[in-house]
């Protein structure tokens, strides 16, 4: 019939400034306002500014104009930095605050994770504080009870069940908050950031449960700051800033527009006007591309295509031997490999002048995913001198997308470690004793 | 859409399952409320078992790490009433309508105890619940409805001992005794209520905190704890059932001390306010709630 979850229409919220830091008034200020404010307002009817409200200035909208659908199923990811109004968002549509304008429809029962732990209490035990926890984020005694020994067993707690909390570890303690909100089972479930507590292991453990979740046919709202977890787990990812939508669609396409800080062109780079182009009297840089097999510029790749790196320049001067290269980075600045020109055809021969177009070919299932940086530069060979050097020239988006069979990851759907992803050959061999 | 939330749910448990087939998928609307609103209650009802873990919660953590846990039920109204029956019964020699000091004072002081518990508890639960509630949706009159309930635990505890020292003095409990209940109900409703408007209150205003103390030290002398309402004459004394707690003081004494006049009015007068008192503080607190997010 109607297979929409979430309906959100111009939804916006204002605060008020200042808020944070006195975060009450005190009565005497209210009494005191309210004393002398129509003698303000009398002012302002006297100067002709009736109409202005004093409350102007002291407002600023952390949300404005937001609307969107989700349909049933969807994982959808939202992203942005420290401040764009994604928590915000998440709160409203968890009922927690209203929103000051707009309105949202959301069909089903709904889970918000907005945090791990709530309404844990120290003095309390394991096991009491499943119950109380359980309860707080809208489960039922029976729900509770029924789950209790896999909420347990997902934590590693057994031994420690009928022990305070206060006397766990953090660890233990943050196992134990994501096992019982893990096991929240609503239709929708709105989820903050929770997969950026415990340790390595545990999180992996927490990002294949979400992918469970996800897999399971619920409506997932999903904030995160890690764009792998981002780009792997949704379809879908709607990007803010300054509390309105600034992206909203393929997730990997969302993540590379943030990550670059909105600069569309950053997957394809030229250089029209020679003046200011990188470059020496020998050699000059025209243009850096990141194209699919067929040709086509695109600023993020599938994890197991091929794809070019082109790189267009000018040969200003005649009669030496040059060699372009790349230098591939990823997001912690780890130079992943260099790519240098090997072309039998040009290698040890002075290029004539003109225009050249040289296209480096990167084999699929070799990266991880990610973000990386290409470094581009043209040197001579021969005396071994760089013509120029063009830092972070373009960006590249590496996704998964997880219906991929034909990759390094097979059946793990978590996190993966390192820095290359090659896709080997396995075999088993098998005897029966 | 009934048989899609239950394909949707079928990997979930079958009980989330047949809640979803029966009701069908409930639609939520959010939008920004003016002026007053409902006060959901059938969605507080809901929530009924968030409230008992509430409770739940509250009594486990109440006497943790005490020496006398729940003996300090018993001993901050045993004591108190040991000064005032010192002090006002001894020494100032106030008449307790025929009834020694001690059990006359002690049978006020046992529901009181329950309402100022309740009132200082609940005005500030909401500003010590402030990380669930910018975490968590539910119903956020669950939060003082639970901690005015609290009291209920110390409440039985002292009852007890009131029954304890009235078998000492030689008092057996009479019919009337089946009326306590609902003075024990009107303290809860009079405590509520108070707590519902302060509570709202402190989340924008944290004098409360400092008001709480001064209000309940003058809502004690103007309450008949250590002298009886017969000193006032009618009408006035049934006027001065707009205090509720009159009415619960003097309810309790009527029903288990069977002290002479059956206060019928002053208890009709001081329902009536606390009632009052309670929709009202139920509908403000609603009206703020939304804001308890932002601002707690």
């Amino acid at each position: 019939m109607n297979d929409i979850s979430i309906r959100v229409e111009n939804i916006g919220k204002r605060f008020q400034i200042g808020q944070k830091e006195e975060s009450y008034r005190t009565l005497r200020d209210t009494i005191v306002d309210s004393f002398y404010a129509p003698f303000r307002k009398a002012g302002r009817i006297l100067k002709g500014r009736a109409a202005e409200t004093p409350d102007n200035k002291k407002t600023m909208w952390a949300l404005r104009d937001i609307s969107f659908e989700v349909r049933k199923g969807d994982l959808i990811g939202i992203i942005g930095r420290n401040g764009a109004g994604k928590s915000t968002l998440l709160k409203i549509l968890s009922r927690i605050t209203e929103p000051t304008s707009g309105c949202a429809e959301i069909r089903g029962r709904v889970g918000s994770l907005l945090e791990v732990g709530t309404g844990f209490h120290a003095e309390l035990t394991g096991r009491e504080n499943i119950y109380l926890n359980g309860a707080i984020l809208g489960m039922s005694r029976v729900e509770i009870k029924q789950k209790f020994d896999d909420i347990v067993a997902f934590a590693e707690v057994e031994k420690f069940i009928d022990t305070p909390v206060k006397h766990y570890s953090s660890g233990m303690y943050l196992r134990l908050a994501f096992a019982v909100a893990s096991s929240l089972d609503p239709e929708i479930l709105i989820v903050d950031e929770v997969l950026a507590v415990g340790d390595a292991r545990f999180q992996k453990k927490c990002l294949n449960k979400m992918e469970d979740i996800g897999q399971s046919g619920r409506t997932v709202l999903f904030v995160s700051h890690s764009m792998p977890a981002i780009t792997r787990l949704c379809k879908r990812a709607i990007l803010l800033e300054d509390g309105m939508i600034k992206a909203d669609g393929l997730s990997h396409q969302v993540v590379h527009q943030y990550v670059n800080n909105g600069s569309s062109t950053s997957a394809a780079r030229d250089w029209p006007d020679p003046a200011n182009a990188p470059g020496s009297d020998i050699a000059r840089l025209r243009g850096i591309r990141v194209i699919t097999e067929d040709g086509k510029i695109t600023d993020s790749v599938d994890i197991s295509k091929t794809f070019g790196i082109e790189m267009e320049y000018d040969v200003l001067t005649q009669g030496h031997v040059l060699m372009p290269y790349h230098h591939i980075f990823n997001e912690e600045n780890v130079n992943i490999f260099q790519a240098h020109d090997t072309d039998a055809e040009w290698r040890q021969r002075p290029r004539p002048a003109g225009r050249y177009r040289s296209i480096v070919w990167i084999y699929g299932n070799l990266l991880a995913e990610g973000m990386l940086y290409v470094s581009s530069g043209i040197t001579r060979v021969d005396v071994a001198e760089p013509q120029f050097y063009e830092k972070d020239a373009v960006t590249i988006q590496v996704f998964e997308d997880m219906d991929n069979a034909n990759t390094a990851r097979g059946d793990w759907s978590g996190d993966m470690g390192g820095v290359v992803r090659p896709f080997f050959k396995w075999s088993t061999q098998y005897k029966k004793k | 859409m009934i048989a899609g939330g239950r394909m949707l749910t079928e990997r979930v448990n079958l009980e989330a399952g047949l809640l979803n087939a029966e009701n069908g998928a409930p639609v939520i609307r959010i939008e920004p409320s003016v002026g007053w609103i409902s006060l959901r209650l059938n969605e507080l009802w809901q929530y009924r078992e968030l409230l008992y873990f509430l409770v739940w919660r509250d009594v486990k953590v109440r006497y943790k790490q005490t020496v006398l846990g729940a003996g300090w039920a018993i001993i901050q109204p045993f004591f108190t009433m040991v000064v005032f029956s010192l002090f006002f019964g001894k020494l100032a020699k106030i008449p307790s309508d025929g009834i020694p000091y001690p059990i006359f004072s002690f049978a006020a002081l046992v529901p009181w105890t329950f309402f100022v518990s309740g009132l200082s508890q609940a005005s500030n639960s909401l500003v010590g619940s402030g990380h669930i509630i910018k975490k968590v949706y539910f119903p956020r009159l669950a939060i003082p409805i639970a901690s005015v309930l609290v009291g209920i635990v110390d409440f039985i505890l002292s009852f007890m001992t009131l029954l304890a020292m009235m078998y000492y003095y030689g008092i057996s409990i009479t019919m009337n005794a089946v009326w306590v209940p609902l003075f024990i109900a009107l303290a809860f409703v009079t405590s509520l209520g108070v707590s519902l408007w302060l509570a709202a209150l402190n989340v924008q205003f944290r004098d409360v905190r400092y008001v709480v103390p001064f209000i309940t030290q003058i809502w004690l002398f103007a309450t008949p704890i250590v002298y009886p309402s017969s000193l006032l004459s009618e009408p006035w004394r049934t006027l001065y059932g707009i205090n509720p707690m009159v009415g619960v003081v003097e309810g309790f004494r009527w029903a288990l001390l069977g002290t002479s006049t059956a206060p019928g009015a002053i208890i009709f007068v001081s329902s009536l306010v606390a009632l009052l008192v309670l929709i009202g503080g139920a509908y403000y607190f609603r009206r703020m709630e939304k804001t308890f997010a932002d601002i707690v």
